[in-house]
C-alpha cells in the first residue's frame, strides 16, 4: 500500500480522511519474536508525535511503542489482549494496535516504503 | 589446598596445551602495576583447624532454650518439622543455581509453583511470586509497585510498621524519588496505604476498614502479615486488599541472627504485569507433558533493563523450598493449631502478668495475635534480670519509639510451655 | 519426602553435574560450610538480642569485613545486601548520597552495552538516566565512546573487570582516571572477581565501590536461586554513606552502630543474610591467601583451556587470553538452522548443564562458558569433546538436536503458549486430565 508510513521505531501508520491507523511492522515482529502481551492505551488518551504509547513483549524482549502521530485514542484492538499472536501473523492487518483520530496530519519524518525498507534492511538502526 | 582439584602435572600440560610457558602469559592483559605479589591473609587451615576456629566463635554467641525465648520482633523460634531440613540439605535443590534451563530444573521450578500456589491461598489474593528477600524489601517493592501502577508520588504508611521495613522503605523511596508519610490518611497525591497487621507492637489492625480508606483516595491497599496469623485472622484477598507482603521466616526457617530468611507478596491478578521478581508458569512439552517455565520474564531486568521496575535478580528460592515444605507438612490443621496455640500461650501470659505489679498491658483493650505490648518500670534492668536465669524476654522498643519508653513486646509461640511461662513470670515477680 | 525427593532428582546440580554457566561462578560448595552456618550458636541466634550476648557473630562479620578488603582492596565493607543486584543497588544510592552531600546534582549512570542487565536496573532504581557506552572491536569499553558521554551529569560509571566477554580491560588505569577527572564515582560489578584474587584488585585499579557476590567467588551454595549475599566495599570517601549498621570494634567489643548521620539508611533488615556470612568466611578461613589465589589462577588456566579446546568448534569472536571465563557464538552452525539454543539443549541431553545463552547481548549466539577451579582437567576434556559431538551433530542431523532434550523429565516447554496464558499457581478446577510422569 503506497500511502503506509513508517517511524524508525519500527511502527505503521495509515490515515484515512482524519483516522489514522497504527501498528508494528512486519520487520518489528520478526526481531521481537512471539508477541506475548500488549499494553495498550485507554481510549481517549490524547497523544503526542513520537510519544511512547504502550508497550509490547515478547519471550525474549520488551519495547515501547511510540505514536507515529499526534491525536485521541479513538480505538484499541481488543482482539490482542487474548491474541497476541496476531501482532505475529497478520502486524499489517490483524495485528494492528491502535486508531487514532489525528490532529493537525502526519508529521515529517516519516519514512516511505523504500526508505523504510532500506532501514530494516541496514539492520533496523 | 582444599577444594582445588588440578594436580601440578595437570596445570603443566594445560599451560603446554595453551603453548604458556608460565601463568603469567594468560595474564598479560593485567597491567604489571597492578599485579599482586601475594594476598595478604592468613595461610589455610585443615578442615579440623577451620572449624576449631568457627566453632569457637559460635559458642561466643549465647542461645536461649527456644522455649524460654519471648522474643520476636519479626524473627521467631517456632517448632520446625524434620523434613524441612531433610529437604533443604539434599544438594540436588541447594547446589542448583536458577532455573534458566527448564527440561533440567523441574525440582526447582515445581517447587517454586507450589510456594506461589501456598502463598496465594494463605493470603486469598490471586497471584504470588517466586519470593523476595526479606519482610523489608517485600514492602518497599509493592510500594513500588504501588507507585507505578498510581503514578502518584507519596506513600502512606499506617504507625507501628516494622521499624526497620519503615527505614528500608525510605531508603528505596529516597533512591526512586517518592515520598513516604506516616499516616492513616491517604490523600489524591497517595499510591498506596501500608499497614502492618499485627503490628510491630502485636496489635491487629481492622484490614476492612484500612482497606477502605485506602480505596477511598484511590490508592492501593498493602497489607504486610504475618503468614501464621492468618490461620486465625481474615486474609488480605478476602477484605480487598490489592497486595499484601510479608517476612517467611516463621515457616520453617531459623533465626540465623536474622537471615537469610524469604519475603513474600501476592496480588491481584490485574497487577501481575507489575509484580517484581521471579515468576513460575505452567508450560507443555510437545508431547503435551506438563512442566514449569519461568515465565512473563520481559517484566525483569535482564530484558527491560532500565526500564524494568525492580532490579530484583535471584529470589531467595531454597527460603522459599523450606516455607513450601512446613506448610505442607502442616496442612491447614497442622497451622491452625500453631496460630491457636501461640494465641492462647499470648494471651495467658498477658493475663499473667497483668496482676504483677507494677507492670501493665499497654493497650488491654486492643486485640493482639501473639504479641503484645506491656509497660514496666526499669524494664531494662528487668530484662537483663531474667535473662540472668536464662530467659530471653521481651522486645523493649523505646530505641524506635521514645513515647514508648518503658515498654517491651512479649511473645508468646507454641514453643513457650505453661511451664515455661511460670518460669518468666516468676522471674519477673523476683524483680518486683 | 517421597514428593521432594522425585522433585530433587529432576534437577541438575553441581553435586552432580559440570555446570559451565558463564557468569554465575558454578564452583565447589563445600559442605563444611553448611555444618558451619548450622552450628546452633549461629543458626538461633536472635537479632535482637543484646549485643554482648552475640560477640561471635559480630567478630566474625568483623572478621570476614576485613577479608573482603583485603581481597577487593577497599576500606570498608557492609555486609547487607541480600544479593548482587542489591549491592549495585546500594552502592549507588551511596554513591547518589555521596554526590549530594557535595552540592552536585548528577542524574546519568554509565553503563556498558556489555553490562548485565542488572546494572541499568538498578540505576533506574535509583533514578538515574542510564546512558549506555559502546564496547570496542575487540570487546573492551571503547575509551573513546566513553570519552564523549562523560560530563558533569555523570555520577558514575559501572563496570565489570573482567568484563561479561572474559576480557580483562586492559586501558582500565585510563579509564579510572578519565572518569575521576570529571568528578564521577567508579563503580564494579563484582560477578567477575573470581578471576582477580591475589592477582590484582579493584580498589587498585581505581574502583571506588565493589560489590561482590559470595555465592559466585565465596563458595555459598546458589539455592536454585537464592539466597546469596551481595556485600559492596567502598573507598574512604564513601564511607561515611555505609547503610546501617556497621560494625565497630570498640575497647576489644563488637558493636552495632546506629548512630551513622550520613549513611543512605537501612537497605534490609538487620544485618544481612548472615547465614550465608559464616559460610564464606568458614571458606575464606579454610583457602587462605595462596589458597584464594590459587583458585583464581585455576579458574583463569581452566578457562583458556576449555576455549583452546573449542577452537574450530564453536566461533571465538575475541582474541585470547581470557580470564576466568569465555564467550563463544554458535553462529559458524548457523547455516544448518542451528542456534546457540540448540546447543544448550544438546548439551543437557548430554548430562551438562549448559552455559549462558545470548549473554551477553553484544555477541550474536553467544554461548558463554565458565568451568571455575573446581572441575578437573579429565572434566573439561570431556565436556570439550561432548561440545565437538553436538556441533558434528548440528552439521549431519540438525533435525535430532532440534528435538533434544529428549531423556530429560520433560522436552522443550512451549514458553510462549505459558507466557501467553500464563498459569502461576496450582488450581484444582482448571486442572487438565493431562499428569506429569
Amino acid at each position: 500500500m503506497g500511502d503506509r508510513r513508517y517511524t524508525e521505531t519500527h511502527e505503521w501508520v495509515e490515515v484515512a480522511g482524519e483516522v489514522a491507523t497504527v501498528g508494528i511492522t512486519d520487520f518489528a515482529q520478526s526481531q521481537l519474536g512471539d508477541v506475548v502481551f500488549l499494553e495498550l492505551p485507554r481510549q481517549g488518551r490524547k497523544l503526542g508525535a513520537g510519544e511512547s504509547f504502550g508497550v509490547i513483549e515478547s519471550v525474549k524482549a520488551a519495547s515501547d511503542l511510540y505514536a507515529p502521530v499526534a491525536g485521541t485514542v479513538l480505538e484499541v484492538n481488543e482482539r490482542l489482549a487474548a491474541n497476541p499472536e496476531l501482532v505475529n501473523k497478520d502486524p499489517l492487518g490483524e495485528g494492528w494496535l491502535i486508531k487514532v483520530q489525528t490532529e493537525g496530519g502526519l508529521p515529517d519524518g516519516l519514512l516511505d516504503q523504500a526508505a523504510y525498507q532500506k532501514l530494516a534492511e541496514s539492520g533496523g538502526h | 589446598m582444599p577444594y582445588l582439584v588440578h594436580a601440578q602435572e595437570d596445570r603443566q600440560a594445560m599451560l603446554e596445551a595453551l603453548g604458556a610457558g608460565s601463568m603469567d602469559e594468560l595474564l598479560v592483559d593485567v597491567p604489571a602495576s597492578l599485579r599482586l605479589r601475594r594476598l595478604d591473609l592468613a595461610p589455610g587451615l585443615s578442615e579440623l583447624e577451620t572449624m576449631a576456629r568457627v566453632r569457637e566463635l559460635a559458642a561466643r554467641n549465647r542461645v536461649f532454650d527456644d522455649r524460654l525465648t519471648f522474643r520476636g520482633g519479626g524473627v521467631y523460634r517456632r517448632f520446625v518439622p524434620a523434613a524441612v531440613g531433610a529437604v533443604l540439605s539434599k544438594p540436588e535443590f541447594y547446589t542448583a543455581y536458577t532455573p534458566y534451563q527448564p527440561e533440567a530444573s523441574q525440582g526447582t521450578l515445581q517447587a517454586i509453583f507450589e510456594f506461589q500456589t501456598l502463598i496465594a491461598q494463605l493470603t486469598g489474593l490471586d497471584v504470588a511470586n517466586a519470593s523476595l528477600y526479606d519482610g523489608a524489601t517485600a514492602v518497599a517493592e509493592a510500594a513500588m509497585m504501588a507507585v507505578v501502577h498510581t503514578g502518584r508520588p507519596e506513600v502512606v504508611v499506617a504507625p507501628y510498621l516494622h521499624p526497620e521495613y519503615l527505614e528500608v522503605l525510605r531508603c528505596y523511596a529516597e533512591g526512586r524519588g517518592f515520598q513516604v508519610r506516616i499516616g492513616t490518611d491517604p490523600g489524591n497525591d497517595s499510591a498506596a496505604l501500608v499497614f502492618q497487621s499485627p503490628d510491630f507492637l502485636g496489635l491487629i489492625a481492622d484490614g476492612s476498614q484500612v482497606t477502605e480508606l485506602a480505596h477511598a483516595a484511590g490508592a492501593l491497599a498493602i497489607a504486610c502479615v504475618d503468614p501464621i496469623s492468618l490461620a486465625l485472622l481474615a486474609a488480605p484477598g478476602e477484605y480487598g486488599a490489592d497486595i499484601a507482603v510479608g517476612e517467611g521466616q516463621q515457616l520453617g526457617l531459623a533465626p540465623s541472627y536474622g537471615g537469610p530468611h524469604v519475603g513474600f507478596i501476592a496480588c491481584r491478578q490485574e497487577l501481575v504485569r507489575r509484580l517484581p521478581g521471579r515468576l513460575v508458569g505452567e508450560a507443555h512439552d510437545g508431547q503435551a507433558r506438563r512442566g514449569y517455565v519461568l515465565t512473563l520474564t520481559a517484566r525483569e531486568q535482564h530484558i527491560r533493563r532500565e526500564k524494568a521496575t525492580s532490579n530484583i535478580c535471584t529470589n531467595h528460592s531454597l527460603c522459599a523450598l523450606a516455607a513450601s515444605v512446613y506448610l505442607t507438612y502442616m496442612g491447614p490443621d497442622g497451622l491452625r493449631q500453631v496460630a491457636d496455640v501461640s494465641y492462647r500461650r499470648a494471651h495467658a501470659l498477658a493475663d499473667e502478668l497483668s496482676q504483677l505489679p507494677e507492670i501493665e498491658l499497654l493497650h488491654p483493650d486492643r486485640p493482639f495475635f501473639n504479641e503484645f505490648p506491656v509497660r514496666m518500670k526499669n524494664v531494662l534492668h528487668r530484662l537483663r534480670a531474667v535473662e540472668a536465669e536464662g530467659i530471653l524476654g521481651g522486645l523493649p522498643v523505646a530505641r524506635w519509639y521514645p513515647e514508648l519508653e518503658d515498654v517491651a513486646v512479649f511473645c508468646c509461640t507454641e514453643l513457650n510451655d505453661p511451664d515455661a511461662l511460670a518460669q518468666l513470670v516468676a522471674a519477673l515477680r523476683k524483680t518486683v | 519426602m517421597r514428593h521432594y525427593s522425585r522433585l530433587a532428582s529432576l534437577n541438575y546440580s553441581i553435586s552432580e553435574n559440570f555446570y559451565p554457566l558463564g557468569s554465575c561462578t558454578m564452583k565447589y560448595n563445600p559442605v563444611a560450610n553448611e555444618a558451619a552456618a548450622q552450628l546452633p550458636g549461629f543458626a538461633y541466634l536472635h537479632p535482637y538480642q543484646d549485643q554482648a550476648t552475640a560477640q561471635g557473630a559480630l567478630e566474625l562479620m568483623h572478621l570476614l569485613e576485613a577479608a573482603l578488603c583485603t581481597v577487593a582492596g577497599v576500606d570498608r565493607v557492609t555486609l547487607q545486601p541480600a544479593a548482587g543486584a542489591h549491592g549495585e543497588w546500594t552502592a549507588l544510592r551511596m554513591i547518589q548520597a555521596y554526590h549530594q552531600a557535595r552540592g552536585e546534582r548528577r542524574d546519568q549512570v554509565l553503563v556498558p552495552d556489555s553490562a548485565h542487565g542488572t546494572n541499568p536496573a538498578s540505576a533506574a532504581l535509583c533514578g538515574f538516566q542510564v546512558v549506555e557506552v559502546r564496547s570496542g572491536a575487540d570487546g573492551r569499553i571503547s575509551v573513546a565512546d566513553l570519552e564523549s558521554k562523560l560530563n558533569q551529569r555523570v555520577a558514575a560509571l559501572m563496570l565489570t573487570n573482567p568484563n561479561t566477554l572474559g576480557l580483562f580491560e586492559r586501558e582500565i588505569l585510563e579509564v579510572a582516571e578519565m572518569v575521576h577527572a570529571t568528578g564521577a564515582k567508579l563503580y564494579y560489578d563484582g560477578a567477575n572477581l573470581n578471576a582477580l584474587m591475589g592477582i590484582c584488585r579493584p580498589g587498585d585499579m581505581g574502583f571506588d565501590a565493589v560489590h561482590m557476590n559470595l555465592h559466585k567467588t565465596f563458595t555459598t551454595p546458589h539455592g536454585g536461586g537464592g539466597p546469596g549475599a551481595g556485600p559492596v566495599g567502598v573507598k574512604s570517601d564513601l564511607e561515611p554513606f555505609l547503610p546501617k549498621p556497621t560494625i565497630e570494634r570498640r575497647n576489644g567489643h563488637f558493636e552495632l552502630d546506629e548512630e551513622r548521620p550520613h549513611s543512605i539508611g537501612r537497605v534490609r533488615s538487620f544485618y544481612g543474610n548472615f547465614g550465608m556470612l559464616v559460610r564464606a568466611y568458614t571458606y575464606i578461613l579454610a583457602m587462605g591467601g595462596d589458597g584464594l589465589a590459587q583458585a583464581s589462577e585455576d579458574a583463569v588456566l581452566a578457562a583458556n583451556y576449555l576455549r583452546s579446546r573449542l577452537q574450530g568448534v564453536l566461533d571465538l569472536p575475541h582474541d585470547g587470553p581470557c580470564m576466568h571465563e569465555f564467550v563463544a557464538s554458535a553462529r559458524n552452525l548457523a547455516e544448518h538452522g542451528v542456534k546457540a539454543l540448540d546447543v544448550a539443549k544438546g548439551l543437557l541431553e548430554r548430562g551438562y548443564y549448559a552455559p549462558t545463552v545470548y549473554f551477553p547481548l553484544i555477541v550474536p549466539e553467544a554461548v558463554m562458558v565458565e568451568p571455575t577451579e573446581t572441575e578437573s582437567k579429565a572434566t573439561l576434556d570431556a565436556f570439550a569433546d561432548t561440545v565437538k559431538e553436538v556441533a558434528d551433530l548440528a552439521r549431519t542431523d540438525p533435525q535430532r538436536l532440534h528435538a533434544e532434550p529428549v531423556s530429560l523429565p520433560v522436552g522443550r516447554l512451549d514458553e510462549v503458549a505459558a507466557a501467553r496464558r500464563p498459569v502461576l499457581r496450582w488450581n484444582a478446577a482448571s486442572e487438565s486430565p493431562t499428569e506429569a510422569p
